[in-house]
């Protein structure tokens, strides 16, 4: 059996090779159209009027479009409706598209696009939460707020008190293979290739501004180069961009964004700002927080209702707290529409819940590892009926014994004595040391998406091609799907072949999003491999005098009542037999039950749980820190892939370090995005990985039904890159008496400021 | 304009205006995809291609890397890696057996980067692969197949024997006092003696090397000893690229000198790791462009008594190995400037003629007392490097008049320079500032302290460096004069850092500076967990 063995990447072969195809590398036809988008310079106000003679003037220019020589009004929100594809008069943000120019070349489109007089009246953007507070300029009618408990008494009668606030900035995606589309027309329909984490929602939206059924558009997605949640809706854009030019000019159009426009023009991680008051006793008992999260969700409504959701149903992270108030602003503003990124929500709020650990932890002069301990879920069996502040039961909470094995593997205790020694010492540099937990749900809270669907074809020489609804954006999603098809089927991974995802073979997919690809596609592939298994069983039982239950299927052999017949054989037996050896597979999670307004039910099908022990240096003459060693234990269930799996932790924890020290996104008064490339956008580069990194997975069954008892790992390592930023707050915390509160992301400046009010200055 | 070189062991022909960047002739014209475009301004690395010439093999980024700069060379790309047959090279083997790719996007690049690594026998990976940026995998299985691969010898099929580009100038080798300094071979620097070789026997007729500087008679290390001249391996008849009026390459400092002083508009490109950007991001025409690379006189690093002379097309990768032993403190800043691919495309004249006040060698030479040699025509001048940054986009340069060189001295022990950016590796710095004062008895008898990022130009911290001179070095005399630094600088807030902490990173970088004379421990680098 192929499941839980460290098969490598799909197309692993592929991309070391560069035979690996990505959106813009598809060959094109003959007369193939490139397209740009001409942006706004300002952030807010109206467009008046647009003169683009000059743009229809340039080389190599064979049309231009603006909103007005569209045929239909074209959408590309994922959610209300609320994003024209060019503006439509209002400006909402800087960089938003304003006119579409379709040229002979790439290049000739970007330098046409600069080419536009547009006239504007300008008004007053709102750039920040404060600036959309005091304005009311907000989603939904105000902030929603989940209950439990009596939270104003329980804080009132609370022995100690804290506030605080904490302020975290956004994120960009730096997928490296920016967005791409390419659109093929003829006889009525239009075939898209899309770089895009949502192919159905692509033909979905495609449809709906040519005016066509879904059973006209086509769309086919073979890999992305990286996702992170900006190819759910952010690819939306291009690919009804290129299906509009390519209805217009009946010639393929294909359009990429060069990286400045991609950083500008698209969504990132929502920014939040989080404030919080907590009640706790002496010993560091968490009695009562109330907490609340502003989340900018910039100019269009797009996924930020779930993201802050999210960030709500994250917001207590591991611990049970007696009472609990979470309110939530989304707030709009005239910037980019804040989108998913990997966590989607849940980051935000989790880094406010360990930040008010932190601080109870310091007040009270302890270390925040026993804080953090003395408030966890209760472990697994012991506490029937613990909820969450929204109500789910916690029934298999494994930190407990996790974190003791963590601790004792990272050898923190001695560590933590050397390091305050060594403090001790170093009047120039400082050590930090800290311990995170995660504790993430798995499942879309939008209940109705939590589906999925596959396709399964065995073919007469006994070869198998694989198509399901999730796409492959470097996760290895198709490497373990196809290791749960050769496990049902019981043949060598070699005999099956997984295709393109394409919306011709498997209807109405959601999103491969919510880390849910596995979970949910390997559930939807099992049941159409066990289909056509059991219908050979059937076929071969007969055939040889016995029942189906003696069937069979491993190691590329069928053994029917004690005969023994190769895989091949008993397919083109079975063939000759005239059965089916085709198959849909369907999967719907179950149990999950979900009211959002009121912020009660149960959400997740389980939880997946992990932690990490992160030790950091910094420099307190300029802030400037380095990670020295990080030590994971992450919970994968029983992994379908290990070494795929481990390849997610190590992504997540440095995607998620760099979120909260070197990835500062900043725009200036006009609401220019000043961090646009990854000249001045700093992800996480080589060195800084850190430099001792032990990552191991906690090897038990997920107690939930899971394909294989696995547990979904895209998401939750992500989180444990928290502990980097609270590595960083302990060491600040080194400097002086005083809390050091350090703000995210940590870039040395702002780690120096945190040495100075641990100072007290 | 047309030029041919080897792609993947085969030769070709480009055309194609001279900035059309070899990423988009790739692609487009060759549908070789497999190099990527990711940010289309040489910071991520996914264009990543091996350039050999008569120096060796080198990383450079293709979307950058203009067509005329290629003329006689050899080009990989990734599809050029596993042998023709199609077995793969050692590093594309360990990445799929170490899991080091996972969306796929990188890889392309982390490929060829790591081949021109192993290649070159370089085993600082963290150093290699600084410019080559991974969004899934978190580097640690990259690095674990970088090891493993380390262990495998070079494939056969790796070795390109470029035709060579009819260079007419000498690239010196330091030898002679001070070259007993010099790194071992290593990497491509480390080839430069084949590149001598080349340049001595392939001079185009007419007579001895020219010696544009007229420094040779003053040089002690310059001149190559005839006797260790070998036959030229790469010399192959190849014709020179052919201008079309839109582009020079002058083969020698004199042939550009009086061509530039003629053309005093056109854009001079070395490395073109800015101009590049000008034409990828600005889409900016050039209409006159001279490319500089072939005017191997103009790249020399040699040793003139006491002092260190970089000719200013020397490539910072040079740079770096000519310093590794001199300069620590300058070349750990070089090692973070830009990446392997940038510093082997970028030269240290580019770096000074460009005027930026971020740039980071110019707080260091500054620092060091560089001074700096212009030419105009068959004139040059020299002056104090500080002189030469007037104010922001200013320099002190005549129309037609080039940087030629810098000097600075052979040694000091007390300099040190510090960089500080968001990130450790390819970064712009927020602020980068150099160090050197002298201590006579316990006391400060001269002080050259330099910034970049403080100001719009390079500049010196003059009140700072009064308030240190003829005080005991103490740490009491530098507390004393943290106030001066206010009134030498009035920084900018900008996207990496905002004034009052760039005037307190400063402050706090001659802390570090006496600091780490004391001895202290300074250096987050150094610690280990």
């Amino acid at each position: 059996m192929t499941v839980g063995l460290r098969e490598t990447h799909d197309s692993a072969l592929l991309h070391v090779t560069g035979q690996a195809r990505y959106v813009d590398d598809i060959p094109a036809p003959a007369g193939c159209l490139h397209l740009a988008f001409g942006l706004s310079d300002i952030a807010h106000g109206r467009l008046l009027s647009l003169d683009l003679s000059d743009v229809r003037a340039a080389p190599g220019v064979v049309d231009v479009m603006a909103a007005g020589d569209l045929l239909r009004p074209a959408d590309c929100s994922p959610s209300v409706h609320d994003e024209p594809l060019l503006c439509d008069g209002t400006i909402h943000y800087l960089g938003q598209p304003l006119f579409l120019v379709i040229a002979t070349s790439h290049l000739a489109a970007r330098r046409a696009a600069k080419l536009a007089r547009a006239e504007v009246e300008a008004a007053p953007p709102l750039l920040t939460i404060d600036e959309a507070l005091a304005a009311d300029s907000r989603f939904e009618d105000g902030p929603r707020t989940w209950t439990k408990g009596d939270v104003s008494a329980a804080l009132a009668s609370a022995p100690r008190r804290l506030r605080g606030v904490l302020e975290m900035g956004g994120q960009e995606h730096f997928y490296l293979e920016g967005q791409a589309a390419l659109a093929l027309p003829g006889e009525g329909q239009m075939e898209v290739h899309s770089s895009t984490q949502h192919p159905s929602e692509i033909q979905h939206k495609v449809a709906d501004a040519l005016g066509l059924h879904m059973n006209d558009v086509r769309v086919v997605m073979r890999r992305m180069g990286g996702g992170f949640g900006g190819k759910e809706s952010q690819g939306n854009a291009l690919a009804i961009a290129c299906a509009v030019a390519a209805e217009r000019t009946g010639r393929a159009c294909r359009m990429r964004y060069d990286r400045d426009d991609d950083m500008v023009i698209t969504g990132k991680r929502h920014d939040f700002r989080i404030d919080y008051e907590v009640g706790f006793d002496d010993e560091g008992h968490l009695l009562a927080i109330d907490v609340t999260q502003y989340a900018r969700c910039g100019w269009s409504q797009d996924l930020s209702l779930a993201v802050c959701d999210r960030a709500m149903l994250h917001a207590d992270n591991a611990y049970l707290i007696p009472h609990m108030r979470i309110t939530s602003h989304r707030l709009r503003t005239h910037t980019q529409s804040a989108t998913a990124f990997r966590g989607f929500g849940g980051p935000q709020g989790m880094l406010g819940m360990e930040r008010i650990i932190d601080h109870v932890a310091q007040e009270l002069g302890r270390d925040p590892v026993e804080v953090r301990r003395l408030n966890f879920y209760a472990p697994a069996g012991t506490q029937a009926g613990q909820t969450t502040p929204y109500g789910m039961e916690v029934t298999d909470f494994p930190l407990h014994e996790m974190t003791d094995a963590l601790l004792a593997s990272s050898d923190y205790e001695a560590r933590r004595a050397a390091i305050r020694d060594w403090n001790a010492g170093s009047p120039i540099l400082k050590r930090g040391l800290a311990y995170a937990p995660v504790k993430f749900g798995i499942s879309f809270t939008l209940t109705h998406l939590n589906q999925a669907g596959a396709l399964v074809n065995v073919y007469r020489d006994g070869s198998i091609l694989l198509n399901h609804g999730g796409t492959e954006m470097g996760q290895g999603l198709h490497r373990k799907v196809t290791q749960v098809a050769a496990s049902r089927l019981g043949v060598p991974l070699s005999r099956v072949r997984i295709s393109a995802t394409d919306t011709t073979k498997v209807p109405n997919t959601s999103a491969t999003a919510a880390s849910s690809g596995a979970d949910l596609n390997g559930m939807a592939t099992q049941a159409a491999c066990d289909t056509i298994r059991d219908r050979m069983a059937q076929r071969l039982a007969g055939l040889h005098q016995t029942t189906p239950d003696r069937v069979e299927f491993a190691d590329g052999m069928v053994t029917v009542g004690g005969q023994e017949l190769t895989w091949d054989a008993a397919v083109e037996a079975c063939y000759l037999g005239r059965v089916s050896l085709s198959a849909t597979g369907y999967y719907a999670t179950p149990d999950l039950e979900w009211d959002r307004r009121r912020g009660q039910g149960r959400p997740f099908f389980y939880f997946s749980y992990g932690c990490a022990v992160t030790e950091v240096v910094l420099d307190t003459l300029t802030g400037e820190n380095r990670i020295l060693r990080a030590d994971i234990l992450h919970d994968c269930g029983s992994s379908l892939n290990p070494a795929l799996d481990i390849g997610q932790i190590e992504g997540g924890y440095v995607q998620g370090a760099g979120w909260l020290t070197t990835e500062e996104l900043v725009w200036d008064d006009k609401g220019r995005l000043r961090t646009h490339a990854p000249s001045t956008y700093k992800i996480p580069a080589v060195s800084d990985r850190p430099a001792v990194f032990n990552v191991r997975l906690w090897d038990a069954p997920n107690p939930s039904a899971t394909i294989y008892r696995s547990k979904a790992v895209g998401e939750p390592p992500f989180m444990l890159g928290i502990s980097v930023f609270l590595a960083l707050g302990d060491a600040c915390a080194a400097c002086g008496p005083h809390f050091p509160d350090l703000q995210a992301p940590a870039t040395p400046e702002r780690v120096l400021q945190a040495v100075h009010r641990a100072r007290g200055g | 304009m047309e030029i041919e070189f080897l792609l993947n062991g085969e030769r070709v022909a480009a055309r194609g205006p001279a900035t059309r960047t070899l990423l988009d002739w790739l692609r487009e014209e060759r549908r070789l995809t497999g190099t990527k475009e990711g940010c289309n301004e040489g910071d991520c690395g996914a264009c990543t291609v091996m350039v050999t010439d008569a120096r060796g093999a080198r990383a450079l980024n293709a979307c950058i890397l203009f067509l005329p700069q290629l003329a006689g060379k050899a080009v990989r790309t990734v599809e050029g890696i596993a042998s023709p047959e199609g077995d793969l090279h050692p590093v594309q083997q360990a990445m799929i057996d170490h899991h080091g790719s996972q969306c796929g996007f990188c890889t392309p690049g982390f490929v060829v980067a790591m081949a021109a690594a192993h290649l070159n026998g370089d085993r600082d990976h963290d150093t290699a692969l600084a410019g080559n940026l991974c969004r899934c995998t978190g580097y640690a299985p990259i690095i674990r197949a970088a090891e493993a691969a380390a262990l495998v010898p070079v494939p056969d099929w790796l070795r390109d024997e470029p035709f060579g580009e009819a260079p007419s100038g000498a690239l010196g080798t330091p030898s002679g006092p001070g070259a007993g300094d010099m790194p071992p071979s290593e990497g491509w620097a480390g080839r430069r003696e084949d590149a001598v070789d080349t340049a001595q026997t392939r001079v185009t007729g007419s007579g001895p090397v020219p010696d544009p500087t007229g420094t040779r008679g003053e040089t002690t290390g310059g001149a190559v000893p005839a006797g260790t001249a070998k036959p030229a391996p790469i010399a192959l008849p190849f014709p020179a690229p052919i201008p079309d009026g839109a582009a020079f390459l002058p083969d020698s400092a004199d042939a550009l000198a009086a061509w530039y002083a003629a053309n005093p508009d056109a854009t001079l490109v070395a490395g073109a790791t800015d101009v590049g950007l000008w034409v990828t991001k600005g889409l900016r025409d050039l209409p006159k462009v001279a490319f500089l690379h072939r005017a191997r006189d103009l790249a020399r690093i040699e040793t003139q008594g006491d002092r260190l002379r970089f000719g200013a097309g020397a490539t910072m990768t040079e740079v770096l190995s000519a310093v590794a032993h001199r300069y620590p403190s300058w070349a750990a800043l070089i090692r973070r400037y830009g990446s392997a691919q940038v510093r082997n495309a970028a030269t240290i004249g580019g770096n000074i003629a460009n005027g930026s006040p971020i740039g980071d060698n110019p707080p260091a030479l500054i620092a060091l007392g560089a001074t700096l040699h212009l030419r105009k025509g068959d004139t040059r001048r020299d002056i104090p490097l500080e002189a030469f940054f007037l104010a922001y986009g200013k320099q002190d340069r005549q129309p037609g008049e080039f940087v030629e060189a810098v000097t600075i001295p052979a040694a000091a022990p007390a300099f040190r320079v510090y960089k500080l950016s968001k990130r450790f590796d390819q970064d712009i710095s927020a602020v980068c500032g150099g160090f050197h004062v002298t201590i006579e008895n316990g006391a400060v008898t001269a002080a050259r302290i330099a910034f970049g990022g403080m100001a719009g130009v390079p500049k010196r911290a003059s009140h700072v460096e009064a308030a240190l001179l003829g005080q005991p070095w103490t740490a009491e005399t530098i507390a004393a004069a943290m106030p001066a630094f206010a009134q030498d600088f009035t920084p900018l807030s900008d996207m990496r850092a905002s004034a009052t902490y760039r005037l307190e990173a400063a402050a706090g970088m001659l802390m570090r500076y006496h600091a780490e004379l004391s001895g202290a421990v300074i250096d987050i680098r150094g610690i280990t967990p």
